[in-house]
């Protein structure tokens, strides 16, 4: 059952994902200043809110597990983090693409940039805690503690290098354009590509359970071979 | 006679794989009970249970009627591990003095100086652990153990690589705990030295109690019959 | 044995262990059994001295080798003195807070620590402080090194100073503190430790480098730097109190 909710929305994101780009690419005029690159836009803005979204939610999960000690919500927390991460790696790449054209420099530490690779640097670590620990139960309950630090932490992150930029200014990447509002059919593909994305990023989260749920049923297969 | 340990319906799992299984067993106050098994049949992790150090996921634990991490339970009982327990830069006076001041005794110098002459290391007290021999260290660990006069004993394989005058102070401060009214718990390899100790056997594998009950003047004679309890 | 007596008083709150751990015992009590296993680290220190020699060597080296990657007799270099000493004190505390756990781990000290009746957040609030004396100490040296090599009269502010490092030196201790006990029982745990604690800490070095870098250049803090003042309060604020009430949860496995 779970599989044909995957499949439905591993296609309905892929349809949507096509019928996006199709009119991203065929539809919409250039914008004015920036080019034909501000396309990219839709793709950096809309990753950074679904991985930043997710890195919430597992926050969410990881507290759940810690009061119920239910696996799955451990698994889940660990399957969102890492499509989450893999969503926040999209925002920096477009972003550096986006700043190489727009401002001839592949980085500009533009404090959302900057955040965003911290954010990245802790939950890489995230997850490289959990290849470190092969008990299964010690790895969800040192994994939900080190959620819940790290998430508490992108709040202060984020807000720090705000003021930091705030005092050091540099160049700043950002979706408005000229007057600080995007044109209505600009937003409407945009907020549609985000459904796309989080759709994307629900499928792969779906997936990953799965894959979290079977390795965990290996493994207590092998101690139970072992305890034979 | 009161409980002074319960355990109902306790399960404990790594991942999905239950260390303990559906584990119940009531241990009266005052009685001494050695646990045997084979490896990996759950005693560490059974004993950990008790003494506050591993969660569990299921069941009910009680020492005294407390849960085993509250603070009352934790006053109580005195743990012995696989390690020693003691820190090697510190004297055997200083560890004794931290160990006794953690207990929330009131007269730590005292309690210290009283306990290396017990375990005879009045000699050595101003030596760092780190120049102990193996036999100085394992009494130095049953000093920390057992300092603080606490009503429920776990003890781990404490027989394990004692030589005979470690033994002998062991079974000697055991019979002691006993006859002030301790509670005693130890899993073991060495089944004479513990069946002479005990009061009650249980028998585990694989997770489950296969068999608890009062240790009889058979199972000391012949300990082998306590294997007829193993399922395979 | 008549002259035993329990000096400590009854818990408050029941503490289960099946489900997570958020508990409360009295803040004194707490503090009294922190201050013991401080007393204990730092009497350990005292006699062995491994980490503070250590870190304290590589600090001045650290200062030594920045020496010849830029020129510090040049003007336009100060501005990045604040920025260089507290690299200097986030590597080489490294050093402290990786031994602060791992202390525990030979003869097994740590499970008889967490069988008697101390409180896993002392434990950890007792850790951090030990990691906070040895960390001031090796400041306190660098500084006086760092005053030497790069000519910077920092006594001419020691009050405020002593405060910006008092401030974030506690905020590194506690996550050190944390993250130690998180990876105490892994095996790769001196790899973890920094790609864990790092991350974490680069709001409090942002703060900590932009009120230092202000003092070293004799400029007084505008209202723009009160705010890394606050800033430097909250985290030490909300990271000591998710430290406590996370102790138990991180510590028992």
């Amino acid at each position: 059952m779970r599989d044909r909710i995957a499949i439905a929305l591993a296609g309905a994101a892929a349809g949507l994902l096509a019928w996006n780009l199709y009119k991203m690419f065929l539809v919409l005029p250039d914008e004015a200043m920036q080019g034909p690159i501000f396309r990219i836009l839709f793709f950096h803005a809309p990753a950074a809110m679904v991985g930043m979204t997710g890195y919430f939610v597992a926050l969410v999960l990881s507290i759940l597990y810690l009061s119920s000690n239910q696996l799955r919500f451990d698994a889940l927390a660990a399957s969102i983090i890492e499509v989450s991460l893999v969503f926040s790696l999209i925002n920096i790449v477009t972003g550096s693409i986006w700043a190489r054209i727009i401002w001839g420099v592949w980085w500009t530490w533009d404090y959302r940039l900057t955040s965003q690779l911290v954010c990245i640097l802790i939950f890489a670590a995230y997850l490289m805690l959990r290849r470190g620990i092969d008990e299964p139960t010690q790895r969800a309950r040192l994994s939900s503690a080190l959620c819940i630090f790290g998430c508490i932490d992108v709040v202060i992150v984020w807000k720090s290098i705000e003021w930091f930029r705030n005092l050091h200014p540099g160049p700043v990447l950002s979706i408005r354009t000229g007057g600080g509002h995007m044109d209505p059919a600009y937003e409407r593909v945009f907020y549609w590509n985000l459904l796309a994305l989080l759709l994307v990023g629900i499928s792969l989260v779906l997936i990953r359970t799965r894959q979290e749920a079977t390795a965990r049923e290996i493994d207590s297969l092998r101690r139970l071979a072992h305890a034979q | 006679m009161t409980e002074a340990i319960l355990l109902e319906n306790v399960w404990k799992y790594y991942g999905d794989y239950p260390a303990l299984r559906n584990y119940s067993l009531k241990i009266e106050e005052h009685s001494c009970w050695a646990l045997i098994g084979r490896n990996g049949a759950g005693k560490t992790t059974l004993l950990r249970i008790l003494g506050g150090l591993t969660p569990f996921q299921r069941g009910t634990v009680r020492i005294f009627g407390e849960p085993p991490r509250s603070a009352r339970a934790r006053r109580q009982i005195g743990f012995l591990g696989h390690g020693i327990g003691v820190y090697e830069d510190l004297t055997a006076r200083e560890n004794l003095v931290f160990f006794a001041r953690l207990a929330g005794m009131a007269h730590h110098a005292a309690v210290a100086d009283t306990w290396l002459e017990r375990v005879g290391l009045t000699g050595a007290g101003n030596m760092p652990v780190r120049q102990f021999s193996r036999g100085m260290r394992q009494r130095l660990a049953l000093a920390r153990t057992f300092l603080h006069r606490p009503s429920v004993l776990l003890l781990d394989e404490p027989f394990t690589s004692l030589d005979d005058r470690a033994i002998r102070m062991l079974t000697e401060l055991l019979e002691e705990a006993r006859q002030r009214g301790a509670t005693i718990v130890l899993s073991t390899h060495q089944i004479r030295e513990a069946l002479a100790a005990a009061s009650h056997v249980g028998v585990m594998e694989n997770g489950k109690l296969r068999y608890a009950g009062e240790r009889t003047a058979e199972m000391l004679e012949d300990p082998s019959l306590l294997y007829s309890f193993y399922a395979a | 044995m008549q002259h035993e007596r329990l000096l400590l008083g009854e818990a408050k709150t029941p503490e289960r262990l099946a489900r997570p751990a958020f508990t409360l015992a009295t803040p004194l009590r707490e503090l009294v059994q922190a201050w013991w296993i401080a007393r204990k680290d730092l009497a350990i220190e005292l006699r062995t001295k491994e980490s503070v020699n250590a870190a304290g060597a590589f600090a001045i080296t650290i200062l030594l080798m920045f020496s010849f990657a830029f020129d510090p007799t040049e003007a336009e270099n100060r501005a990045y003195f604040g920025g260089l000493l507290w690299l200097v004190f986030a590597f080489a505390g490294a050093l402290i807070f990786n031994r602060g756990f791992a202390r525990e781990l030979p003869n097994e000290c740590l499970d008889a620590l967490l069988a008697s009746p101390l409180s896993p957040s002392s434990l950890l609030l007792g850790k951090a402080i030990s990691i906070f004396a040895m960390l001031v100490l090796v400041e306190f040296a660098s500084l006086l090194v760092f005053g030497v090599f790069y000519d910077v009269r920092w006594w001419r502010h020691a009050g405020p100073l002593a405060g910006v490092f008092l401030l974030a030196t506690w905020g590194i201790a506690v996550i050190g503190a944390v993250f130690g006990a998180l990876t105490v029982n892994l095996r790769l745990r001196e790899l973890m430790l920094p790609i864990l604690v790092y991350p974490v800490l680069i709001p409090l070095l942002i703060a900590a480098t932009e009120l230092s870098g202000t003092l070293f250049q004799n400029q007084p803090f505008s209202s723009d730097q009160l705010l890394w003042v606050r800033l430097l309060i909250v985290f030490d604020v909300v990271f000591t109190a998710l430290a406590a009430a996370l102790a138990e949860t991180i510590l028992l496995n």
